[in-house]
């Protein structure tokens, strides 16, 4: 086995620090600046680049996939010591080391588990054959006749057994990853399945986990940045002399447009980046928030990518009973993290470390290699959870901000933290999504016909410019990439006629990125809201509207468990009965998550306040079934959480910004859900153990907005297309209508 | 020039040397202290992840500048609240809970409730709920956060 110079001892130690009062230690930095004793493969189809077993007979796990604060840390080990007959103890999992884990793509897409974990539980299994096979021989015993209790193999018989760590502990296991081996069997599961609490949580509830932001290392420095005014913006002039009393700076550090300060304290860079006197050019190259729809409706489209085409939808539009058509908008929203990013960064013999919270420190390190025109060999990402994340925010930009101007100190350890404005102002956004659609009802009340056209930006998932190479004139990406957003443009209705088209826009305000559940949580918003509308012009109930177009078992099972769950009323919506000042609905929503996995339903109740226009979401339900659950617990809380997080982001949140610049720079201007307004969830999960595991970090979120606005409709007869659904828009919306 | 500031913090008296006394409290915990319980998220007193107790109230440390601190003042962190092996109730409720997503609010989640339950043995759900109102949470984890707090309350 090589020297342990892994975050396992890392956190062991990290977690020993806080107990007195000991500054801050550089245990960690000294262990991953030692260099690996022994090269380790991180080879995606090798077991020795995902499995480790020590002399002590435990095993060590090494994953691409890194924990966001999803509690994915929690599942891959319950995969991983199921698959090996380990206790849970005797597993610890590396997660996002460049040097030490696989390549297994970026922690997003609800993906961890579905392809990280599933490619680590075929490297145990292939580990495990493999040590069975060991003790057989060693044994005498036919393969076949042994068994494993707790990293012990022994004959079935009884008799002498022998330990993990007797048969290869320290040694390479020098094998390909089976991806035919046989995994165990569900029903001898009794890890995975279980509601295994999560490793985490007792440091996190002591002050004795470490963040990103309490990495501290050995004569580190601490660096800030100065971001312009305006988006666009050139730095004209510094005033170094603005800086220059404040004790402990280190240097002012200008790159063309990229400013930053480093010194010994963090309030003294806090200080000097307030305090820093710069000029910069004017820029006013926004479009006006005013008329953002309209700029998104104007802006030039590159290609159309059509991503359902059956029958003939234009002509059964015109044959159709009753026609119908609407616009949905979902606006321009941010991360939010309520820890701004944050990244330590050195430079030793020509070597770049870097510590991040990012996503997918892989591709991060190429992008520190491209910017600093170096080898990506010596380049070195090594993840440390960092404040939720949910999707491509801040973490590798504030990456690329410490490698410049660790740079800029002669390869000093410099540690950036962003401030709250930083964050808010230069994340990169989730774009905003216009979407029109067209059906037509046949007499019978059934769908015939249905068309649709997102206006969104082109590009997909791929690495996101850092914003110190833009700013410094550095190497970087220049395309756009916001994710995979076109998936669950689809519909998930079987319709003789259909149509939909995702119209790639050249451009969009603000460079974008993924935000959980990106794009399909748009898109299906605009998709289901628009089919409560068609089952309102068909004077259908809405559930019963959907089950009469869904031809997919597992779907209508899910509907009919969440209609039993929510003692969902049968009748049409809007309810019609309701008066007084405060008025109630229920509203439905569906996905197919995209198109090939993970299906979840969501009932909203909400109660509208016809004078202020507010809306309080009092409950949901949701039905899910995201097939073999790892951890029911787990799971149940990433359903919470995507709840909470999507009503937010329907009822209240949207950026705000002039012509030069984002203005929603604080959680004063950038308001999110508190706990008065917080909902009741209701879950039922719908657990398959025969079935492959799917994700279920993103697929809830996308059946939260257009519940709302069902049940919006419902309760007062209004239909809201435009997010976010604040008092003032609601309250016009039901004075027109 | 740097000078040292005296500070009581966890029940031990410490010195902390700073270059300027208006440093806020959170600096001095987590940069000259070593501390990880409170946490930096706005720096604008918005969000409470940097939430200690002074004097049993709790308070936003990142907008606490130490000058602002008397001698006698007595400021606890989670670090002091409890430990893994004797959690305050608050922290064990949250471990029974499971009361956590990425955590980084939870700080202030632990630290805010626990000073209302000393206060209130017994607070209604819309007085917990009102007492966390300017704790944030990007997660969502506030339907467990919501949990915890009650089972608390009902073990305090």
């Amino acid at each position: 086995m090589f020297v342990d110079t892994t975050r396992r001892t890392f956190l062991r130690t990290g977690g020993s620090l806080i107990v007195g009062f000991a500054l801050a230690e550089s245990l960690p930095s000294a262990l991953a600046r030692a260099p690996v004793a022994r090269p380790k493969t991180v080879a995606t189809d090798e077991v020795d680049g995902f499995v480790a077993i020590g002399a002590d007979g435990r095993a060590t796990v090494y994953s691409g996939k890194v924990d966001l604060g999803t509690g994915v840390r929690t599942a891959l080990t319950q995969m991983a010591a199921e698959e090996l007959d380990v206790p849970l103890d005797h597993v610890t999992v590396i997660q996002g080391d460049t040097a030490l884990t696989p390549d297994q793509g970026p922690s997003y897409g609800s993906l961890s588990i579905q392809n990280g974990g599933v490619q680590i539980r075929q490297a145990a299994a292939t580990a495990r054959k493999h040590l069975l096979d060991l003790a057989s021989r060693r044994l005498g015993v036919p393969a076949g006749d042994l068994s494993v209790e707790a990293g012990v193999v022994r004959p079935k018989s009884g008799g002498n057994g022998i330990g993990y760590g007797d048969l290869i502990g320290g040694q390479d296991f020098t094998l390909k990853v089976d991806k035919d081996v046989t995994t165990k069997e569900p029903a001898a599961f009794r890890i995975v399945g279980q509601p295994v609490p999560r490793l985490d949580i007792p440091d996190k509830c002591t002050g004795r986990f470490t963040y990103m932001q309490d990495v501290r290392l050995d004569g580190m420095l601490q660096g800030r940045v100065v971001r312009p005014p305006a988006l666009g913006a050139t730095l004209q002039d510094v005033d170094e002399n603005s800086v220059r009393d404040i004790p402990g700076l280190v240097k002012v550090v200008r790159e063309g447009n990229f400013l930053g300060v480093v010194a010994r304290s963090e309030w003294a860079a806090i200080k000097a980046a307030r305090s820093l006197k710069a000029r910069w050019s004017e820029w006013h190259g926004l479009p006006e928030q005013a008329k953002l729809w309209e700029h998104v409706r104007n802006t030039r489209v590159t290609k159309d990518d059509v991503t359902s085409n059956v029958g003939n939808p234009q002509e059964a539009q015109s044959q159709g009973a009753k026609r119908l058509s609407a616009t949905y908008e979902f606006p321009i929203q941010t991360h939010g993290s309520i820890g701004p990013s944050c990244a330590i960064a050195e430079i030793r013999d020509g070597k770049l470390t870097c510590w991040s919270a990012s996503q997918a420190t892989h591709n991060l390190r190429k992008q520190l290699a491209a910017m600093l025109s170096m080898p990506a060999e010596d380049v070195r990402c090594i993840y440390v959870e960092g404040s939720g994340c949910y999707g491509r925010n801040g973490h590798e930009d504030a990456a690329a901000d410490a490698a410049l101007l660790s740079r800029a100190v002669d390869g000093q350890p410099v540690r950036v933290q962003w401030s709250r404005q930083d964050e808010h102002g230069w994340d990169p956004k989730g774009p905003p999504t216009l979407v029109d659609l067209r059906a037509a009802l046949d007499e019978k009340g059934a769908v015939v016909a249905w068309e649709s056209e997102f206006f969104i930006p082109e590009g997909a998932g791929g690495n996101v410019a850092l914003v110190a190479a833009e700013l410094a004139a550095l190497p970087h990406e220049t395309a756009m990439s916001p994710g995979n957003i076109i998936r669950n443009s689809e519909i998930p209705y079987t319709i003789p006629n259909i149509r939909t088209v995702c119209r790639r826009l050249a451009e969009t305000p603000f460079k974008p990125s993924w935000i959980r559940t990106p794009g399909r949580l748009q898109n299906t918003y605009a998709n289901e809201a628009f089919m409560d509308e068609l089952a309102a012009a068909a004077g259908a109930d809405p559930l019963d509207f959907r089950l009469r177009h869904l031809k997919d078992p597992r779907g209508e099972e899910l509907l009919q468990r969440l209609a039993t769950l929510a003692r969902w009323e049968r009748r049409p919506s809007p309810r019609r009965d309701a008066g007084g000042g405060t008025v109630r609905g229920r509203g439905l929503s569906y996905v197919k998550y995209e198109m090939n996995r993970t299906y979840v339903g969501a009932v909203a109740e909400v109660e509208v306040d016809r004078d202020s226009g507010r809306i309080r979401v009092p409950r949901f339900f949701v039905v899910h079934d995201c097939g073999q659950v790892i951890n029911p617990d787990g799971l149940r809380n990433q359903i919470e959480g995507n709840v909470v997080q999507v009503v937010s982001r329907t009822l209240i949140e949207e950026l705000a910004f002039d012509r030069s610049m984002v203005t929603s720079l604080d959680w004063a201007s950038y308001p999110i859900i508190t706990f008065p307004d917080v909902p009741e969830v209701v879950i039922e999960l719908i657990d398959r153990p025969q079935e492959a595991p799917w994700g279920a970090g993103e697929p809830s979120g996308a059946v939260i907005p257009a519940a709302i606005s069902n049940a919006v409709f419902d309760a007062t007869g209004v239909r809201l297309r435009g997010a976010p659904y604040r008092p003032a828009r609601v309250k016009a919306a039901m004075g027109s209508s | 020039m740097s000078k040292p500031v005296s500070i009581h913090v966890n029940g031990r008296t410490t010195m902390v040397e700073v270059d300027d006394p208006d440093m806020p409290l959170l600096y001095a915990l987590r940069d000259n202290l070593g501390l990880h319980g409170p946490r930096f998220g706005c720096g604008l007193g918005q969000c409470g992840a940097c939430t200690v107790h002074v004097d049993g109230k709790a308070v936003r440390s990142c907008v606490t500048p130490l000058s602002t601190l008397s001698p006698g003042q007595q400021v606890v962190t989670l670090e002091g609240l409890g430990s893994s092996e004797q959690p305050h109730p608050v922290q064990k409720a949250f471990m029974d809970e499971q009361a956590v997503q990425c955590g980084y609010c939870i700080n202030g989640m632990i630290m805010q409730p626990a000073a209302l339950l000393a206060a209130n043995r017994n607070p209604s759900e819309a007085e917990i709920r009102q007492a966390l109102a300017n704790n944030l949470c990007r997660c969502g984890t506030h339907v467990r956060i919501l949990r915890a707090v009650k089972r608390a309350a009902a073990n305090i």
